[in-house]
Formats: structure tokens, C-alpha cells, sequence
């Protein structure tokens, strides 16, 4: 459960050790009192440790860690590129130097996203309208919930719009987030049209001075044109309540699928202009790597992680220890 | 995709052209082509990596025969042993016990539930069973009234016990409850799962124990990435299930982590995810996988569906009007029809490699198949024959003859013009070669 935490300390403390450390810190390894520290990454350093230059190996080794992180064959192949090139203009290195190239060169694939909070801030942005879209099963509706229960909290008034009308219960299901957080939804009967719900829920929480909306939207497969249709349409109609809503287009994507989650952030982008993403399901085993390549490619920034079941579960995308959980077993 | 490896496949052999067979040389400098295209179908590294290397052991000291170039022969094998890999044909699932009890485990938001409805249906029209659904994901918020809504939609029978958070006591009493109404299979759907999370992986240990059922589906989505080879791992160890369920398979991934879990628990796939829609469960076909994984597109199922529904005098005569750009409305009409019988247009034209991303755009309902009919129809021949000849007065009588209205008619004919233009590029593209395929009765040699 508390994976991506346990990593984030994990690697919040190696940060704070010296390089002098690391001797000390491969004998408590082999005696086996950091076991999650047993990482591929300690592979590669044991077999760069002492070497001029990387070998093949090496980079195969390099590879594996990223390839089986969803990083896709493209985007491994360039990072590996960037690290060559390092590599061969500062002549010697070892494996300090070289595990944070590498951490360089991933993050820098990675933008960063804006501050939402002074988004929602802005006079111009009331109420701030967030569209929640994402292919079927992602977590889309547990995610809205998380979200609610964060703004919430930090004082602001907030309205959901059960827009998923076509999925069996899904209006309940947000139903019943809206209740344990303690705010408000606006919905209508299952199979009634998503885009009219969404126009009521603007028109509602416009009326009652909310802060900020959340529409949850049905999940739908990429290649659905009619659907994909209807998610434009939905989109559409928000900015006749509230000019330039929705404000935000996240994308939710389930941090296990692998290659086919970049045609979803491409195909979703094309209808809807998607310009965040929330990626869930991270205290599992899946690394979610398919994101460098959509942030790199599509210049769509990860802004939130789900890293649980319980309200609290929604934390902000932070660079650094995503890219140090790529190297943790 | 199919196209693009090959071409690769065979631009690494340039090099060595005249060679009678495969050497090691020239196997060497495709391999790394072939691992490139399963990793980024999604096949487990590991898997991709000993995949290849069997492949090659395969490869090495073939004949190039004349009729196929070395890509296409290596192609070939690739399809093949990926095929056998995932299990030479479909396994049935275990009906034999008195009820049957099927329990149903997976990750959150593999589509279990959305499953559990399909297979109530396709126990009840397949096998004639009297399925009971049972409510048993005590976690998640609504997923007993998604599976209420779901039990409803395929009128199967439901057991739920909404204030009971006792998942194995539910499940108990579940059984005694179908043994006196006359259930005889027993579907249990229960909560979504991470592999890691040591206390839910023992309530299911413990579900499986109590309630010892006949069969364990474990269900996946297909578009998981490397993480499929944890995932399906965990599973096994804790439940040593029977069979897999991959759904979602009517998105466009290429589906790599079917080969993924295959090789790694050695379990068969018994049913394919193909819609949202509750009739959208299929059998699993091996090698028809095997094409989608190297993205070869399912010309075999299509030219399977098509050949039980084309008429080959009928497609000759078409031929020829696309060819002469008199395709009219009638003939549009008696090939929706044909295509009616075969299933969606949309689907079926994404089997073709190449087009279903050329198509992507192009908008045909399943369902709207009726007014189109409908307006047709209502068209006289000369209209059907000349569809430029429909102007305002025209499409306005159509519209009150059909019980449409114009603006239904311009989409109609828009939809006309786009699927000509579409048979015109069919026409000089790959699917020419397709339509000979039919014609000649020949399953195609890949």
C-alpha cells in the first residue's frame, strides 16, 4: 500500500547521504537490512562501479529498468542516446555520476505543471470548471472524489456533476463520494444526455457561488468516434454557462496500462485539448513510465498521483521521486 | 504495422540477398527488430527476449522458399509460434458441477463486473444455464447497484446482501440460496484487487477455500503494459486460477500482455472483452492474437465473416460499378445489407490492415443502419441510380415518405460520398488484394 511512500523516504533519505556513504550502504545491502534497496539500479552500479566507460551491458541492463517501466522502446532508446553522449564527453564516471545523469535525463523529459491553486484563485476562473475524461476502468470517479476531498479542505466550495450517464451505478458511485466528502452533485437519471447534465451543473453551481466544478464523464475507448464526439460536445457546452470552461481537460490514466495509454492522451487531446493528467493505481507494482513519453511527446504535464483507496490518496506529481520509483524494486 | 516490420524484416536481409536460407548472420540483425515491435505491442521484456530467441532457433537453417521473401518467411514463424504459444485452441470453461460456482478475480478496473454480466448472458443463450450473479465487491462505492443494473439488463438472477461485509459469508449463502431457486451456475464478482495488498490478496485466498469453486477467471485489461507479467504472477501464486478473461479488446491496443501472461502462468485465455454492450463477449482465437500482437490486423476473421456472407457474383458486379463510378444507392443498399449480416462495418473494415486508421474518421453507426433503409427506399430508382440529382424539393419528399427530415438526408449522402471515396482507396490499395482473397476461396498465406 504504502509503496510509493516507502520509496520516497527510501530515496529522500540516500539523497541526504553523502557519496562517502555508499560503501557503508552496499554492506547493510548485502546483509540484506534495506531489502527494497535491492533495486536494478544496484545492478547497474555493481557492474559500472570501477569503469571508465559503460558497456553493452550496462546499457542493457539500463534498458531493462526502463523498458519494463512502460517507458516505451522510443523514449528508452533516447534517453540511453543522451546518456552515450554524456558518457563520452566527461571521460571518467562512476556510479553516482552515472545513476544521476540518468535521473537528469529522464526528468528532463518530464515538464512541469502549473500551480492549480492560484488557477483557481483568479477572479476570472469562478467557478474554476475541471472536465474529468479517461478510457473505461482508469479510476476516473475515485479520482474526482480524491480531488473533491482536497479542495474541500482547503476551504473551497465545490459542486460534482455526475455526467457519466451511461455506465450501470456510476451516478451512485459519485453519489456516494459527494456524500462522504461533503459536497455537492448535480445529476440526472441513468442514460440522460451527459452534456445536459454538465450544462446543469455549471448553471447550479454558477447560481450557488461555488469555487470550483468537477464534471466526471463516462469512459470511454479512444477509437469510439461516436463517443469521443459526444465528449466534445459535453465540452462545448460549458463555455455557454462559463465563458472559456472547463479550465482544466484531465486526462485520468491507470498508471498499468502500457504503450496504448500515448494514443489515448493523443486521441483525447485531438477532441478535447486535454491539459493535465492525473495517473492512478501507483501503490501497486506498475511504474506508470508510459508518462515520460506522453509529457515528452504531447507536452501534457502529470499534475496529481493515486497512491491509495482512502480520501487522502491524491498527491501532487512531484518530478523527483517519480523518476527515483523507476529504480526501485 | 504488419507492413512496417516486414519491410524491416526485409531491409535487414538486403543485405545478404542470394542467400539461399537463414544463417545466423542475417538472423542476427532482425532480432533486435522483432524484440523492438513486442515491447512496444506491450510483451513483457523477459518474454519478448526468450520469444525471440526461440524464433531464431526456429529460423536458423530455413529455406528461403522462392515464393516468399525472407521477412515474410520470418514473419511467418513469428505468427506461428506466437500462436502455439498462446494455446492451439479455445478451452471451455467448467460447467460440470451442480450449481457451478465461477468465481471472478482482478485488478481495480480490469472490467470485472461489466464481465460478470456478459458471461450471466452468454451462460443463458449458449449454454442454457440459470445463472446467479453474486454481489460479493463489498468495497468499492456502487458496485452492488452497478451489478443490480447489470443482472436486470440480462435478466439473470441476483444475491446481495448490502449490510453484510463478509465477503465469504455472502459467497456462503449465495450457494444455499441457488440451490433452492434452481441456479445452476454460481457467478461471484468480487472487489478489485492490487496484487501487492497483502490483506486483500488473503481475503481472496480465503474466498477460494471456503467456497471451492469450479472455475477461477482472472481478469485483465488488455491494455496493460509490463506490469501484466507482477500482476498475473501474484495472481496465480495466491489462486491458481483456470483461465484469463482480456477485455477491452475492442480499443486499439495491440494486446501484447495476452502473450505476457500466457508464457509466464501458463493459463489459457477463455473469453475476449469486445464492447460495452452486454452481448460483447467472445471465445479467444490464438492466432488471430497473434496477428493483432505483430499488428497484422485479423484478415482471417474478416475473410472468414466475409466469406459466409459474399456473393461473389455480387462482389464482381460492385467491383466493376466502384471502378465506373456508377455505384448508386442501390447498390450501397444491398451492401449494407450484406454487411449487416457480417457485423459492423467499423470493426470489420479495422480488421484490414492499413484501413482502420483511415476510416477512423469516417462516422457509421451500427444502428443506423434502419433509417438508412428507410430512406432509400423511399427514393425512386431513377434518384437511386443518380444520387446528384437530389435536390431540395426531392429530399424534402423523401423526408415525409421515410419519416426523416432533410437534414438526415444530407448526412445519408454524406456518408454515401465518404464510403465511395473509401472503396475508391480500397480499390487501389491493399484491399483489392483482399477482395481476390474472397474470390478465390483462398485463406491467405501469411
Amino acid at each position: 500500500m504504502a509503496f510509493f511512500n516507502k520509496i520516497k523516504n527510501l530515496f529522500t533519505k540516500s539523497e541526504e547521504e553523502s557519496a562517502s556513504d555508499v560503501l557503508s550502504k552496499k554492506t547493510k545491502l548485502n546483509i540484506g537490512l534495506e531489502k527494497t534497496k535491492s533495486s536494478l539500479f544496484e545492478k547497474i552500479s555493481r557492474t559500472v562501479v570501477g569503469k571508465s566507460k559503460i558497456d553493452e551491458n550496462d546499457l542493457d541492463d539500463i534498458e531493462e529498468i526502463l523498458i519494463t517501466s512502460d517507458i516505451g522502446v522510443e523514449t528508452t532508446l533516447k534517453i540511453i542516446e543522451k546518456l552515450e553522449s554524456r558518457v563520452e564527453k566527461e571521460k571518467y564516471i562512476n556510479s553516482d555520476e552515472l545513476y544521476n545523469i540518468l535521473k537528469k535525463e529522464i526528468s528532463s523529459l518530464l515538464i512541469s505543471s502549473s500551480n492549480i491553486d492560484n488557477d483557481i484563485d483568479s477572479e476570472n476562473n469562478v467557478p474554476y470548471v475541471i472536465m474529468v475524461v479517461g478510457v473505461n476502468g482508469v479510476g476516473k470517479t475515485t479520482t474526482i472524489g480524491k480531488l473533491a476531498y482536497k479542495f474541500k479542505k482547503s476551504g473551497l466550495k465545490v459542486v460534482l456533476g455526475a455526467a457519466d450517464t451511461f455506465r450501470a451505478a456510476a451516478i451512485d458511485q459519485l453519489g456516494i463520494w459527494a456524500d462522504r466528502v461533503g459536497v455537492e452533485i448535480v445529476k440526472q437519471d441513468m442514460g440522460s444526455d451527459p452534456a445536459s447534465v454538465a450544462f446543469d451543473t455549471l448553471q447550479s453551481a454558477k447560481s450557488k457561488n461555488a469555487d470550483v466544478v468537477i464534471i466526471d464523464t463516462a469512459g470511454r475507448l479512444h477509437n469510439k468516434v461516436n463517443l469521443m464526439n459526444e465528449l466534445a460536445k459535453i465540452k462545448n457546452v460549458m463555455n455557454k454557462v462559463i465563458p472559456n470552461a472547463p479550465h482544466d481537460v484531465m486526462l485520468v490514466l491507470d498508471a498499468s496500462t502500457g504503450q496504448n495509454a500515448i494514443e489515448q492522451a493523443k486521441q483525447f487531446s485531438a477532441v478535447t485539448q486535454v491539459n493535465s493528467l492525473a495517473l492512478t493505481k501507483l501503490d501497486g507494482t506498475a511504474k506508470g513510465g508510459v508518462v515520460i513519453g506522453i509529457s515528452d511527446q504531447l507536452k501534457i504535464p502529470v499534475r496529481y498521483i493515486g497512491v491509495g483507496e482512502a480520501l487522502g490518496d491524491l498527491q501532487m506529481f512531484n518530478k523527483e521521486d517519480f523518476v527515483d520509483a523507476l529504480f526501485t524494486n | 504495422m504488419f507492413e512496417n516490420l516486414s519491410e524491416k524484416l526485409d531491409k535487414a536481409f538486403k543485405v545478404l540477398k542470394g542467400q539461399g536460407n537463414i544463417s545466423e548472420i542475417n538472423v542476427a540483425q532482425t532480432m533486435k527488430e522483432i524484440r523492438k515491435a513486442l515491447i512496444s505491442a506491450d510483451v513483457d521484456f523477459k518474454t519478448a527476449k526468450e520469444f525471440t530467441a526461440t524464433v531464431r532457433e526456429k529460423a536458423l537453417g530455413q529455406e528461403v522458399l522462392s515464393s516468399l521473401k525472407p521477412g515474410e518467411l520470418l514473419t511467418k514463424i513469428m505468427k506461428d509460434e506466437l500462436a502455439s504459444l498462446m494455446g492451439s485452441q479455445s478451452v471451455e470453461i467448467n460447467l460440470n458441477s451442480k450449481p457451478s460456482i465461477i468465481l471472478v478475480a482482478g485488478l481495480q478496473g480490469s472490467g470485472k463486473t461489466t464481465f460478470c454480466g456478459k458471461l450471466a448472458l452468454h451462460l443463458k443463450t449458449k449454454n442454457k444455464k440459470n445463472p446467479l450473479l453474486v454481489a460479493c465487491d463489498i468495497y468499492r462505492p456502487a458496485a452492488i447497484d452497478q451489478i443490480t443494473v447489470l443482472a436486470d439488463q440480462v435478466s439473470a438472477d441476483i444475491y446481495k446482501e448490502v449490510d453484510n461485509k463478509d465477503p465469504i459469508l455472502i459467497s456462503k449463502n449465495a450457494i444455499e440460496y441457488a440451490k433452492k431457486n434452481n441456479n445452476d451456475v454460481i457467478i461471484i464478482d468480487t472487489a478489485g484487487r492490487l496484487a501487492v495488498d497483502e490483506a486483500m490478496m488473503t481475503e481472496i485466498s480465503n474466498i477460494k477455500s471456503n467456497i471451492k469453486p469450479d472455475e477461477i477467471l482472472f481478469v485483465v485489461d488488455s491494455m496493460t503494459g509490463q506490469d501484466a507479467v507482477n500482476t498475473a504472477k501474484a495472481f496465480n501464486d495466491q489462486l491458481n486460477f483456470d483461465g484469463v478473461v482480456l477485455t477491452k479488446l475492442d480499443g486499439d491496443t495491440r494486446g501484447g500482455a495476452a502473450l505476457t501472461i500466457r508464457s509466464v502462468v501458463d493459463k489459457p485465455i477463455k473469453f475476449i472483452g469486445t464492447s460495452e454492450k452486454m452481448e460483447g463477449l467472445d471465445v479467444f482465437h490464438p492466432d488471430r492474437m497473434a496477428s493483432r500482437i505483430l499488428g497484422m490486423g485479423d484478415v482471417i476473421s474478416l475473410v472468414e465473416r466475409a466469406q459466409q456472407q459474399f456473393n461473389e457474383e455480387e462482389a464482381r458486379k460492385i467491383q466493376k460499378k466502384i471502378a465506373k463510378n456508377t455505384f448508386g444507392f442501390d447498390d450501397f443498399l444491398s451492401q449494407i445489407q450484406q454487411i449487416k449480416k457480417m457485423g459492423n462495418i467499423k470493426d470489420l473494415a479495422g480488421m484490414i490492415p492499413g484501413v482502420g486508421k483511415a476510416i477512423k474518421d469516417v462516422d457509421i453507426e451500427d444502428d443506423a443502419f434502419k433509417g438508412i433503409e428507410s430512406i432509400i427506399y423511399s427514393m425512386t430508382p431513377f434518384e437511386r441510380s443518380n444520387p446528384n440529382v437530389l435536390n431540395g424539393s426531392r429530399k424534402k419528399r423523401i423526408a415525409l415518405g421515410s419519416g426523416t427530415n432533410v437534414q438526415e438526408i444530407n448526412q445519408l449522402i454524406k456518408q454515401f460520398s465518404q464510403m465511395s471515396k473509401m472503396m475508391k482507396m480500397m480499390q487501389g490499395g491493399g484491399a483489392s488484394k483482399m477482395m481476390e482473397m474472397m474470390k478465390g476461396n483462398n485463406m491467405p498465406k501469411m
